[in-house]
């Protein structure tokens, strides 16, 4: 499967930067493994008493973009504190690679973790991500824990299983943790009534039906959400198969909308039970 | 200066041949009628439709009226599978391998939420699957086996005469999906027992989009597509003329040039493999070494990742393909790879290069000459590459 890489990405893996190991380094964070596919070995070298990140290398297995995320990540840790560097989200290393497919979303995440498990190497603390009492491992087949999948789906507003796989991992395998990410899910994002992955069809509904639970869901559900993006949204018409819609203020020329619309989507298909398509017209 | 294009990825999907796109643009053209039609401008080219099909019969050694023309493989697999359980509708098993094409191993997955049984038999290390595994898989309810001719990630043949017979002597219909094999290996469908059996054209130099089912005399059948009288009744829509015509030609070309082929693209093949084993440390490679097609060399490079490995030599103009799950879209690496009981290390570092006719030495020398660097840059860059491969 081919798949479509920014240019930075592609730059990032034909010629990345800061790749071996430190020499003296007095932080080591690593993450993954040869048999999930991929793994992540981050050294530095933090000035003491300033916290300083004087120097940043990265080995790494993996993909295209595991490499991308590798190097991107030393490029923008090298030169800050160690607290300026925790505050970068898996977000900030996808928007610096001018993006990220979905599915290799997982890769920016394996990025802040290594600098987590460093951080915490560093201060001498055991890497125990963030709550202690509450780590547990959750899907066995690529050995991701609660945390993981929490702080994903907070970090990213993730709304259903196939997300939280592209974003960890967990679930793309024999599936057997499903269920408890999407009881995570639930718990986490209440308004999104996961649906459990059944192939039964929907019961039929009626154009009136379907009208009034798209609006109320963009209502109470969906434009709340996009205010606080300072956006909204206009619903222009509703057909069997479709709904489309346009963005305004903010969300209307974010170049995020993309996502906003996937966003869009997934809360009305949760509502309505079934799939539909929802058009953006600008 | 552009990089010349290396394409070693036939396996996925091969050129359409010269002569086979100069047969078919008469019908692309002006000949566009409809062979069902009453007219002569459409109905002449009932005949046409009746040459490609002798000469795809030709090919495997089967009469003309045991094929069917179908739009790919993927819908032949199906319709073999389907037309097996409507015709027994009392029987609720089925036997396939763990080896197969996702074309049938999701509608066997989708069969056994409706409440099918389908035994997914073991295949050897080297990938093999044994005559005896499937026959003891067999059970009085065993509506129908399959069992793949050639395995498209591997090129690894299996014995099919023998399963074929095994099977045979159970009294239960057996498919085989032939989707690699058709136009590599001989086949002859008169002398061994398959009763139904998959092929796509553009495995063999037709354009994608057409296939055919050969479904043997006296085997009893359902459409899956239905709708007129095409195929006798067998599948419905129009005949897909120029697709046709295209996959008679490329059955002919196939046919006229197997033992050449044979010879000269198992030597090509042969030199890169044995050059990539010499030139790079801790490289595997995979599958039965003699009983697999002569087009095709999987091998898998240790402490790397497959996908990384494509990016690369893609960047270089060459095309492969790998068992990765990264490379796939989905996160687990190549279910066949597995099956052989393959460490996941070595299944997310897997590589194909699969051949066609149309490569040449130059193909072979490019490979060689970027593949090493590659492989040395991306195990500098890995945190498990053991420090003495790298001196
Ligand atoms: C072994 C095998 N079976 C089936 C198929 C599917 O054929 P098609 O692409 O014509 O549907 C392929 C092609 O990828 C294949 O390699
Ligand atoms: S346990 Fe999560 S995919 Fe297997």
């Amino acid at each position: 499967m081919a798949w479509d890489y920014s240019e930075k990405v592609k730059q990032h893996y034909l010629h990345p930067q800061n790749v071996g190991v430190v020499d003296n380094a007095n932080a080591v964070g690593e993450i993954g493994s040869m048999v999930c596919g991929d793994a992540l070995k981050l050294t530095l070298k933090i000035q003491e008493g300033t916290d300083v990140i004087e120097d940043a290398k990265f080995q790494t297995y993996g993909c295209g973009s595991a490499i991308a995320s590798s190097s991107a990540l030393t490029e923008l840790i090298k030169g800050r504190t160690l607290d300026e560097a925790l505050k970068i989200t898996n977000q900030d290393l996808a928007v610096y690679l001018d993006g990220l497919p979905e599915e290799k979303m997982h890769c920016s995440v394996m990025g802040r973790e290594a600098l987590q498990a460093a951080a915490a190497n560093y201060r001498g603390e055991a890497f125990v991500h963030e709550e202690e009492s509450e780590y547990h491992t959750v899907c066995q087949c690529f050995s991701v824990n609660n945390l993981t999948i929490e702080h994903a789906i907070r970090e990213n507003n993730l709304t259903s299983v196939e997300q939280v796989t592209h974003y960890t991992k967990a679930g793309g395998a024999c599936r057997n943790c499903v269920p408890e990410i999407e009881a995570i899910l639930q718990r986490l994002v209440p308004a999104a009534a996961v649906p459990s992955a059944t192939d039964e069809a929907p019961p039929p509904m009626s154009m009136f039906r379907r009208i009034k639970i798209i609006e109320e869901t963009l209502e109470t559900d969906i434009r709340p959400a996009l205010h606080t993006d300072s956006g909204g949204l206009e619903l222009l018409d509703v057909s069997e198969t479709e709904i489309t819609v346009r963005f305004l203020g903010r969300c209307g020329s974010c170049a995020q909308s993309g996502s906003t619309l996937d966003f869009v989507q997934a809360r009305l298909e949760k509502a309505l039970g079934r799939p539909t398509i929802v058009r953006e017209v600008k | 200066m552009s990089m010349p294009l290396v394409y070693l990825d036939n396996n996925a999907t091969t050129s359409v041949a010269p002569e086979v796109l100069e047969a078919m643009l008469p019908y692309l053209r002006d000949a566009y009628g409809n062979p069902s039609s009453m007219h002569d401008f459409g109905g002449h080219l009932s005949k046409v439709v009746d040459h490609a099909r002798g000469q795809l019969a030709a090919l495997i050694g089967a009469h003309p009226d045991e094929i069917i023309f179908t739009s790919c493989g993927t819908e032949s697999d199906n319709t073999a599978i389907a037309s097996a359980l409507e015709t027994q509708p009392t029987k609720r098993h089925l036997v396939t391998t763990k080896v197969e094409h996702p074309a049938l191993i999701s509608q066997m997955n989708f069969l056994q939420k409706k409440g099918y049984e389908v035994t997914f038999v073991e295949v050897r290390p080297d990938g093999i699957c044994e005559p005896e595994t499937v026959r003891a898989a067999i059970r009085p309810d065993t509506a129908i086996v399959s069992v793949m001719w050639a395995n498209n990630e591997t090129g690894v043949i299996n014995p099919i005469a023998e399963i074929a017979a095994a099977v045979k002597e159970k009294g239960v219909l057996f498919h085989t999906d032939a989707v690699q094999a058709v136009g590599k290996e001989p086949i002859d469908l008169s002398v061994t027992p398959v009763d139904m059996l998959s092929l796509s054209g553009h495995k063999l130099h037709a354009p994608k989009g057409i296939g055919a089912l050969f479904l043997r005399r006296g085997t009893p059948f359902r459409p899956y597509i239905m709708g007129g009288h095409q195929e006798n009744g067998r599948r419905g829509g129009t005949y897909a003329v120029p697709n046709i015509v295209a996959l008679g030609a490329a059955a002919e070309l196939a046919g006229a040039h197997m033992a050449e082929e044979r010879r000269r693209v198992t030597a090509l093949r042969d030199r890169l493999e044995a050059g990539l084993l010499e030139r790079i440390p801790a490289v595997h490679r995979l599958g039965n070494p003699e009983l697999r097609l002569f087009n095709t060399t999987a091998v898998s490079f240790e402490f790397i990742e497959g996908e990384a490995i494509l990016l690369l030599l893609s960047e270089n103009g060459v095309c492969a393909s790998s068992g990765s799950a990264c490379s796939s879209g989905s996160l687990e690496p190549s279910h066949v790879l597995r099956a052989m009981g393959l460490p996941f290390e070595l299944c997310h570092a897997s590589i194909r290069f699969s051949f066609s006719r149309y490569n040449t030495d130059a193909d072979v020398d490019r490979v060689l000459e970027v593949t090493p660097g590659i492989i040395r840059e991306l195990r500098r860059i890995s945190p498990f590459t053991p420090p003495e491969l790298l001196r």
